[in-house]
């Protein structure tokens, strides 16, 4: 197993970006969500249901961007880094593609999971940053927007 | 103003739910996102690591040991929210967000006490009308006894 990218403060400054992580939510992903988290809204995987709730299709779980972003920061700091506060918000829908064949989406839409470092310091012995994060559709639409403080390894 | 049943429910602890976090169920949750990492998956990788097991991603807490017809985040108490509210007049909820403060990593084959306690219930003027934010605190202990995380999550009653 390839040893990860170890990411250190020092080499973090404000305004630095965030390592953006692509995704391309397909109806099986969502399939596979509701599974693994126990979050069964037919919202998600039925069109009826969808279209009776007004967002017309089934949406991506809000649950789902989020764990996504969570990726998108543990992915970041590596594996000495740790991530101490985390929220997001949703605020708007995302569709997610259909289906090719069993194990591939049709072409369509990449989500991509992005941040900013917006502060660097030092809290008792622990080197943090905080850093705005959000997820872009197709589109360079934000659908999803949260923040995140981490504590990162120091050379110091 | 309030409706004086939404303001008691303030402060108001739901029932302890234990969880178990297995490491199946770990592999699945890290399947889901598409989040490969080693240390969701790779017994031996992660016993190398500084974590010296396999760790949930952060926000997975595992599943009731009981059976329960619960979705991550909903409770009882949640319901209680909801039909307290809906009953006031704010019959449509939305989702307004999740926050996490992550203290110890979940390990597989931690076992976890969650309890989710009402923090606060208040009501805004938004230029689309009044609508009335909810807020349940959920924390997570493991069988040491620490506090491994506590979630805030936010509904928006309109």
């Amino acid at each position: 197993m390839k040893m990860k990218k170890q990411l250190f403060w020092e080499d973090v400054e404000e305004r630095s970006e965030v390592t953006p992580l692509p995704k391309v939510a397909s109806r099986q992903m969502l399939v596979k969500w509701a599974g693994a988290s126990g979050d069964f809204n037919p919202l998600h995987y039925e069109d009826a249901f969808a279209d009776s709730q007004g967002v017309g299709k089934p949406i991506v779980h809000g649950q789902l961007k989020r764990a996504w972003l969570v990726q998108l920061m543990s992915d970041w700091i590596g594996e000495q880094g740790n991530l101490k506060k985390f929220s997001c918000q949703f605020r708007a829908m995302d569709y997610p593609r259909l289906m090719k064949d069993m194990f591939e989406p049709q072409e369509g839409e990449t989500w991509w999971c992005k941040g900013k470092v917006t502060k660097k310091y030092v809290e008792g012995d622990e080197h943090c940053v905080d850093c705005d994060i959000w997820i872009e559709n197709g589109k360079s639409e934000v659908t999803t927007r949260g923040n995140a403080t981490v504590a990162l390894l120091s050379r110091g | 103003m309030l409706p004086q049943e939404a303001t008691q429910l303030i402060g108001k602890a739901g029932e302890t739910v234990i969880l178990e976090v297995e490491k199946g169920a770990i592999k699945k949750f890290a399947d889901a996102i598409g989040d490969r990492n080693p240390l969701y998956w790779d017994e031996e990788y992660a016993r190398n690591s500084r974590y010296g097991s396999i760790v949930a991603p952060p926000g997975f807490f595992g599943w009731p040991t009981k059976w329960k017809r619960a979705m991550p985040f909903f409770s009882e108490l949640r319901q209680e929210v909801i039909d307290t509210i809906t009953k006031a007049g704010y019959s449509r909820v939305l989702d307004g967000g999740i926050e996490f403060d992550f203290f110890q990593p979940v390990r597989a084959g931690d076992t976890l006490a969650s309890v989710p306690r009402v923090a606060s219930i208040q009501e805004r003027e938004t230029k689309s009308g009044k609508m009335i934010l909810s807020i349940v605190e959920t924390t997570y202990t493991n069988q040491n006894g620490d506090i491994v995380a506590k979630a805030h999550q936010t509904l928006i009653h309109r």
